[in-house]
């Protein structure tokens, strides 16, 4: 029997699994964790149910979703009643769900959970105020997480990649199960007592029920209290534990609390280099301006210098010309002349010409032979 | 192997920090000479320790451990 002979549409087969779907199993009661929960305009009501091995979307016509009371939050675990069948369009498989029934012993956990937070919160310990900024280069990191987890695995691999300098000191601590939330206490005050710049709590994924440790209160409160600013790495999606709420910065996984709070040692490389050219630039610059100030000094010499000459200048000039004011030659120029004796004496008195004595008139291009008549 | 818990952290932050600082007075304020050549001295000084501790090729993981008396050491991690 070749292909051709009995070929099946898309729609033939959607059509004939969605009759054998819809047959053989009738209404029937899940429980399940509600997720990705989604009420859409039209009314209906979608999202999916999963426990820890399998997971199938879900449907919540209008007509049921009315009659459902409050929406289910994400995260709640629920009873509920449905059958399953095939989405034709889109060839999935889905369950349509009919009725809701909370699970009681959720009911008691959300109730003891509500209260620890109103505890913890009434002491401030989720104000902004209180978060600490992450250090920038952190040389000691001490992470409080289990030695067995993938956690640890992940955080030293990142750290390796991206901060190498630094040094890891590993506060081992149960993270879930029976004794874990005092096995955490104890590792935080551990913390205290270390030389450390950073604490990094957290654990890898897991169900929602193993997160208890990290909702509890006396370990909220240690969190709190560790001197050093605090990333907590709880691994899960779509639950903030409390411990979440009281560390200083949160981180979704360990991997990304790696990423958060520690430097990529290449940017900080090449800061360092920038740092060093910066440096070698800043000495250049004050050499520099150094030998420029010298140079302008030697400028300012050169000209007091220069200004001490041509003042001198100037007065010699000035006196040279009150000299020749003061000449006699400057004198004869303007007709003057002056009468001397024979011997040269400049004659100035009448008693200076005794009658008939000869004397010289000098003038201002020459002597004149006179006589006193 | 084991040693102290307290053993001096390297100061990493505080050389980057104190290499800024000089990096700054370098470039901005208005030094003489013998003073800008000291600054100079210890930026190179701070510039090679920085270099050397980024040269670290792979961290180091080591565990806290607590003795019946109460004293924390450090041990290196198994594996």
């Amino acid at each position: 029997m070749g292909p051709l002979d009995e070929v099946f549409s898309i729609s033939d087969l959607t059509t004939a699994v969605k009759t054998v779907l819809d047959g053989s199993l009738g209404p029937l009661w899940v429980r399940g964790e509600v997720l990705q929960f989604k009420a859409h305009r039209s009314g209906h009501w979608y999202f999916t149910l999963r426990d820890a091995a399998a997971q199938v979307r879900c449907c919540m016509w209008r007509t049921y979703s009315q009659r459902a009371g409050r929406a289910p939050v994400d995260g709640a675990e629920v009873f509920a009643q449905g059958r399953p069948t095939l989405y034709e369009a889109k060839g999935e498989f889905q369950f349509v769900v009919t009725r809701f029934l909370p699970t009681a012993g959720i009911g008691d956990q959300q109730r003891a959970l509500e209260r620890v937070k109103a505890a913890l919160d009434k002491d401030g310990l989720f104000d902004a105020a209180r978060k600490r900024p992450l250090p920038r280069y952190p040389s000691r990191v001490a992470i409080v997480t289990s030695t067995d987890g993938a956690a640890l695995h992940d955080i030293v691999t990142v750290a390796s990649a991206r901060w190498p300098a630094a040094e890891l000191l590993v506060v081992a601590s149960r993270v879930q199960g029976d004794g874990a939330a005092a096995d955490l206490v104890a590792a935080l005050r551990r913390v205290n007592r270390l030389r450390v710049e950073l604490c990094i709590v957290g654990r890898g994924g897991g169900g929602r029920e193993d997160l208890a440790a990290f909702n509890d209160e006396a370990v909220c409160r240690a969190l709190a209290a560790v001197r050093v600013p605090t990333v907590s790495a709880v691994g899960h999606e779509t639950d903030i534990t409390l411990a979440d709420l009281v560390a200083d910065v949160r981180a979704p996984t360990p991997s990304a609390a790696a990423e958060l709070a520690l430097p990529d040692a290449r940017a900080v490389r090449r800061f360092v280099g920038d740092l060093g050219a910066r440096l070698a630039g800043g000495l250049a610059r004050r050499t520099r301006l150094a030998a420029e100030r010298l140079e302008r000094t030697g400028d300012r010499l050169e000209v007091a210098l220069n200004d001490g000459l041509v003042r001198r200048r100037h007065l010699a000039d000035r006196l040279a010309a009150q000299l020749d004011a003061l000449s006699p030659l400057r004198v004869l120029d303007r007709g003057y002349a002056v009468p001397r004796g024979a011997d040269g004496r400049v004659l100035r008195l009448l008693a200076d010409f005794p009658h008939g004595s000869p004397f010289s008139l000098r003038v201002a291009d020459g002597d004149v032979p006179a006589h006193a008549d | 192997m084991t040693n102290s818990p307290s053993g001096k952290p390297a100061p990493l932050a505080d050389e980057l920090a104190r290499l800024e600082e000089i990096v700054r007075r370098l470039e901005g304020e208005d030094l003489d000479l013998d003073t800008a050549l000291a600054l100079f001295e210890q930026g190179v000084a701070c510039l090679r320790s920085a270099r050397e501790r980024l040269a670290a090729a792979e961290v180091r993981v080591r565990t806290v451990l607590e003795d019946a008396n109460g004293t924390l050491r450090l041990g290196e991690i198994d594996g």
